[in-house]
């Protein structure tokens, strides 16, 4: 297999989740300019360059393993972060067949899917698995197909059902979010979930994005970058756990700004579903320490830069006031004011 | 964006009726057709002379059948060639090229109970959609009228998904629907669905909303064919072009021929797709669109160029 797995990597109690040098070259780094404002900011998902996070339409890296085994452990702990209305079970469907599919042709060496009909046999290496289904019988699957394929797929996932010319969270994945609940958003309209963002409301983000998605054609999916800040490599950031990484947001020291703090970049995709006309969300999480980031200058001093124009109110929402100023203080040592490129790419 | 296209091959024509013909289509790259939701539609590129000519049709067959995808076209006599192109120049073996299904008439999964009206050939959706409610288990029924006896081409299919809950209205026996009756007295949770003429389509959504129907619970599908009209001036504010709409062309189409790429959708002015700033008109709009709101038409500022036009001068576009 061509991807070196580090499957005992852990996201909670020691925390031993690292990123390898080629990890780092290609974390999806995403600030182009020294300022950040929120924008529809959405682009088709084609396929990326080759090594680059956009390759796939499914990015498998060398965490895959470990991350499968936190949300088994967050799935353990409450298998509420899994829902699925009973209307949703044809995009139920549509998803793991978008997914099998997927996997199998981006990566022929780690997984496989055979079809005779509708007799399906998935087989997954890295997990050691091998299935044989009926594709559209749930009871031929040791769980309903969502949770079956999000088991196997790093990164969190929604299904969207469209009626009355809105998108609905119908259906959801969720064991590594950014402080954002999917018992509490079940069931709500995409302008009820997008809520509580401020600044977007007002520059009309949502009413663009949400014609824009209501269009979404079958086989264009497309994708944007969103980011917020983790205190400890930690997938499971889900308000139900804040009694256990709260106070982590304390922690934080001049000392071991560089190893604690993490910059989380989701790569968000969207993809149109071909029974159901449903919408798959999916948020596929990046992590990597200031120390890790600081390894390319360029990307400590746009942050940096970033960071001190950001809006109180942004700040706020993504919860980082406590340990921002900490965080400034250290990437300082980097900014020595030299001016960047526009541009994300490492140096 | 305009639609990513499929290149077919017209497997079988079928007489369905005088003026109905029936086309299955295969790809020609030997693949698989993706699977597609009830109700939705593809457009097809017709080679009418030297330039190709796109109308939508809704897909009416079994989407798990995934080598074959069928439409059924109605020759319109006041056609500026498409469905007439189809019915006199079209044969088995030809290759066209066809878009990705788009779903404009999607069902609402959540309901509990679904009226499905037909008017014509209108019942093309609606027989993807009783497929897909028959397949679902979902409690439905059909309400389908015709001209003539010989004009209800797809009632046996309909019998074979909802037997005995389909309902034959024919013209000329003077059977129609009662749309007061149909809707009144209906459980919460009932969704009604109908793709049929303009006049039958307008009376159903009165009858719901005079009925106390919300909004979101009555769905209708209506593809306007563009009309033609007089011929007008269009200058292209960004592209830097400037020609004239011919009587016979849409906007959108003498845009594409002028190899300018504008999106669209359904090229029937329901989707809301293809909206184009106006910069300037010297003349009225003639908005023909079921997508814009009074008050963007008030305003002048907007236009869908797949059915609507200028009448008189000229027309400048921020395109
Ligand atoms: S293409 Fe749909 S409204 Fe014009």
């Amino acid at each position: 297999m061509s991807i070196a797995f580090k499957p005992d990597e852990t996201f909670r109690d020691d925390y031993t989740y690292r990123n390898s040098l080629a990890a780092i070259r290609r974390f999806p780094f995403p600030f182009h300019q020294d300022q950040y404002m929120y924008s529809v900011n959405m682009e088709p998902h084609t396929k990326g360059p080759a090594g680059s996070v956009f390759e796939n339409a499914f990015d498998i890296d060398e965490h895959y393993i470990a991350e499968m085994r936190d949300r088994a452990i967050t799935l353990e702990r409450d298998p509420g972060r899994c829902v699925s209305l009973p209307h949703m079970m044809d995009a139920e469907w549509d998803t793991l067949e978008l997914i099998m599919e997927s996997l199998s042709r981006d990566y022929p060496d780690m997984f496989t899917l055979a079809r005779d009909g509708t007799r399906w046999t998935w087989t997954n290496k890295p997990l050691g698995i091998e299935q044989a289904f009926t594709f559209g019988d749930a009871a031929t699957l040791p769980c309903p197909p969502f949770e079956y394929i999000t088991r196997q797929t790093q990164g969190d996932f929604v299904i969207m059902d469209q009626r009355d010319n809105d998108l609905f969270a119908d259906a959801g994945m969720i064991t590594s979010q950014a402080d954002w609940s999917l018992m509490f958003d079940a069931g709500m309209s995409f302008m009820e979930w997008h809520g509580p963002v401020p600044l977007a409301h007002e520059l009309g983000v949502f009413e663009r994005a949400l014609k824009y998605l209501l269009m979404l054609q079958q086989g264009r999916p497309v994708r944007r970058l969103n980011w917020t800040m983790t205190i400890n490599p930690r997938l499971d950031t889900s308000p139900e756990t804040y009694p256990e990484w709260g106070p982590d947001r304390a922690s934080v020291t001049p000392d071991n700004v560089g190893d604690k703090v993490h910059l989380r970049v989701e790569l968000q995709a969207l993809f149109r579903l071909p029974r159901s006309n449903g919408m798959l969300f999916s948020i596929r999480g990046y992590l990597a320490s200031m120390n890790e980031l600081a390894t390319y200058p360029r990307w400590a001093k746009r942050l940096h830069r970033v960071l001190s124009t950001l809006p109180n109110e942004l700040a706020e929402y993504k919860g980082l006031v406590r340990y921002k100023p900490t965080t400034l203080d250290w990437l300082s040592k980097f900014d020595d004011g030299e001016v960047l490129p526009a541009g994300t790419q490492p140096e | 964006m305009s639609s990513a296209s499929l290149n077919v091959e017209i497997r079988r024509i079928r007489e369905l009726a005088p003026g109905i013909r029936e086309f299955s289509l295969s790809r020609t790259d030997g693949e698989d057709f993706p699977v597609y939701s009830g109700g939705s539609h593809i457009v097809l590129s017709l080679p009418l002379g030297d330039r190709p000519h796109r109308n939508p049709y809704s897909l009416l067959g079994d989407p798990t059948v995934r080598d074959t995808w069928r439409v059924a076209v109605r020759k319109q006599e006041e056609s500026r060639g498409g469905s007439r192109w189809l019915h006199e120049q079209a044969r088995e073996g030809m290759r066209i090229d066809i878009s990705a299904p788009v779903n404009l008439f999607p069902l609402i999964r959540t309901g509990r109970r679904h009226i499905l009206v037909a008017g014509g050939i209108g019942i093309t959706p609606i027989l993807s959609q009783a497929r897909e409610l028959a397949r679902l288990g979902a409690d439905f029924e059909v309400h389908y009228a015709y001209r003539g006896p010989e004009f209800g081409v797809f009632s046996n299919e309909l019998e074979a998904l909802a037997p005995g809950r389909v309902h034959h209205y024919v013209q000329s026996r003077r059977e129609q629907i009662e749309f007061g009756s149909l809707l009144a007295g209906r459980p919460l949770g009932t969704h009604f669905y109908i793709c049929g003429p303009a006049g039958m389509v307008a009376a159903s959504m009165n009858a719901g909303k005079s009925l106390g129907w919300p909004e979101s619970h009555l769905h209708s599908e209506q593809f306007l064919a563009p009309t033609g009209g007089e011929p007008f001036d269009v200058k292209l504010a960004l592209s830097g072009k400037a020609f004239t709409v011919p009587s016979d062309l849409s906007l959108l189409e003498a845009i594409e021929q002028q190899g300018v790429d504008a999106p669209y959708l359904c090229r029937g002015g329901a989707c809301g797709q293809c909206e184009l700033e106006v910069l300037g008109a010297e003349g009225e709009l003639i908005h023909h669109d079921l997508y814009l709101s009074a008050d963007e038409r008030a305003s002048g500022k907007k236009i869908m160029p797949c059915v609507s036009r200028l009448k008189g001068g000229c027309l400048t576009l921020n395109l």
